[in-house]
């Protein structure tokens, strides 16, 4: 459990709070769609914080926890091959395949270059003419603009030895699966605040709409989630369902406007299997036509690599709010961020592992069937 | 992944026909790109993620947002040796199994321990 003093403004969160105890009349159920707000809520207790009428569900919003165990073997097949430098950000190195990971990869002599930004391998792919670099570019709409401008750099400047291995996801479609699902309890969306810096909020009022939901666009810092959780909140108990802009400071309407037409030029939406969750029609990215050459499932012919998920994940369920992670009987058992059975566990911003870093101490130890259930579980 | 950090223009350049910037993020410099926001001056401060500047900010907000990373040593597990970080992971859970319990109340640094 922690504290409010550790907030940068307690005065300020105990205020936050206080107006969300006091506009809450019954149980509310809501999602936020973005791992680094589930690490912050985890990290902070914020859910713990808050009054029980709130329950916060931590939806599909890990880039790396959402990106299918079958992309991450076409990915170490692809860092095995002698030619190739296979660049990757730092937080996909742990991230198992069938197997083994890029870690062990790197070890049995693949060479894996960790980067900062994608630029940084367009430079290594420069610099060495006689290999082929290969980028993983997973992420939502906040990561692939970046990951765009690198592949069109990469064709106006001739370098050829550059490809990039896609797995881009976007959040709107994934809440109109959630919304769609037979046992969705979700009532209102926390909306990932970067996601917006890019593509803006015109895409929100729609699913608003049609599901009836409140969407409020919310920053990463502890009281950002408090005020996104007070604005949805209290559109819930007057029984709107509006999309709100609690994160101004870094998101305008209409988002990035160079970025988003990079992405309209280099990408083209497509059908996208999410781990722990399945395929959702039109939820990813993947590269356009021009741009195909630059593809690294083509180049390198990995598209006969198919993976099932393991079946005793039970992440899909905790993605939806059905499941709370310390209820899987796999928790911090068979299943731990070194050896994940999936999604959820695999990066610190997946539900699982936040708990398992940051809660398995003080959750109460689990007494076989008599799995403990949280207050918010009667919420229908 | 997604964490974006503001940083502080110290420099603006064309390099190669890109527009890019030397950015400060609380004491760490790194090299941005410009293109997504290619009207940012020096001395102006943007969210930044991955190398690449997305949305501009008010120096009041990016300095708070500063101070609050490096508190909770974010800048550290954003810059930091990843690598290093990725192996600790490893051996950290392993020191666990082999039955070494966690510090009692000491699971903040422990955690934090674990990311870095």
């Amino acid at each position: 459990m922690k504290y409010i003093d550790e907030f940068q403004d307690p005065q300020l969160a105990a205020r936050l709070l206080d107006d969300i105890r006091s506009a809450v009349t019954r149980p509310w159920a809501l999602m936020e769609v973005c791992g680094g707000q589930t690490h912050t809520i985890i990290r902070h207790g914020i859910d713990q914080l808050l009054p029980d009428e709130v329950e916060l569900i931590h939806g599909p919003g890990c880039p790396v926890c959402v990106t299918p165990l079958e992309v991450i073997d076409k990915a170490l097949e692809i860092a095995s091959r002698p030619e190739v430098v296979f660049c990757s950000f730092g937080d996909m190195l742990r991230v198992p395949g069938t197997g083994r990971d890029l870690f062990q990869v790197r070890g049995e002599g693949g060479d894996v270059r960790v980067v900062y930004s994608p630029l940084d391998a367009l430079r290594i792919a420069e610099e060495n003419p006689d290999r082929q670099v290969v980028f993983f570019g997973i992420g939502f709409e906040t990561t692939a603009p970046p990951n765009a401008m690198t592949v069109y750099q990469a064709r106006r400047r001739g370098i050829r030895n550059f490809s990039l291995l896609v797995s881009h996801v976007r959040v709107p479609p994934a809440i109109e699966a959630i919304m769609q699902s037979p046992d969705c309890r979700v009532q209102g969306f926390l909306a990932a605040g970067h996601v917006c810096s890019v593509m803006g909020t015109e895409e929100y009022p729609a699913l608003a709409d049609r599901f009836r939901v409140p969407i409020v666009v919310t920053g990463f810092e502890p009281l950002d989630i408090l005020e996104g959780v007070r604005r949805t909140v209290r559109q819930l108990e007057r029984g709107e369902h509006l999309v709100d802009n609690a994160y101004p400071r870094a998101v305008r309407p209409e988002g990035n406007p160079a970025a988003r037409a990079m992405l309209d030029d280099v990408f083209e939406t497509t059908d996208r299997a999410w781990r722990g969750i399945g395929v959702i029609p039109d939820s990813g990215w993947r590269l356009s036509a021009r741009y195909r050459e630059y593809d690294a499932e083509h180049r390198f012919q990995v598209g006969g690599i198919t993976t099932r998920e393991p079946a005793a994940c039970r992440s899909g369920e905790v993605l939806q709010g059905l499941l709370k992670p310390h209820e899987c009987e796999a928790f911090g058992t068979a299943c731990t961020p070194r050896t994940p059975l999936g999604a959820t566990m695999v990066s610190s911003e997946g539900a699982c592992a936040a708990y398992y870093l940051y809660r398995r101490l003080d959750l109460p130890a689990r007494s076989g069937a008599g799995a403990p259930t949280l207050e918010g579980s009667s919420v229908v | 992944m997604c964490l974006a950090v503001p940083g502080r223009v110290l420099g603006v350049e064309e390099r190669d026909g890109t527009r890019m910037a030397t950015v400060d993020f609380g004491g760490v410099v790194k090299e941005v790109c410009l293109e997504y926001l290619p009207d940012l001056q020096v001395g102006e401060y943007a969210v930044v993620h991955v190398g690449f500047a997305l949305q501009r900010l008010d120096e009041e907000s990016a300095r708070r947002t500063l101070e609050l990373f490096e508190n909770l040593g974010m800048l550290q597990e954003e810059f930091g040796d990843p690598w290093e970080q990725a192996a600790r992971t490893g051996q950290t859970e392993e020191a666990e199994r082999a039955g070494r319990a966690a510090p009692a109340g000491g699971d903040d640094e422990r955690a934090g321990e674990v990311r870095r």
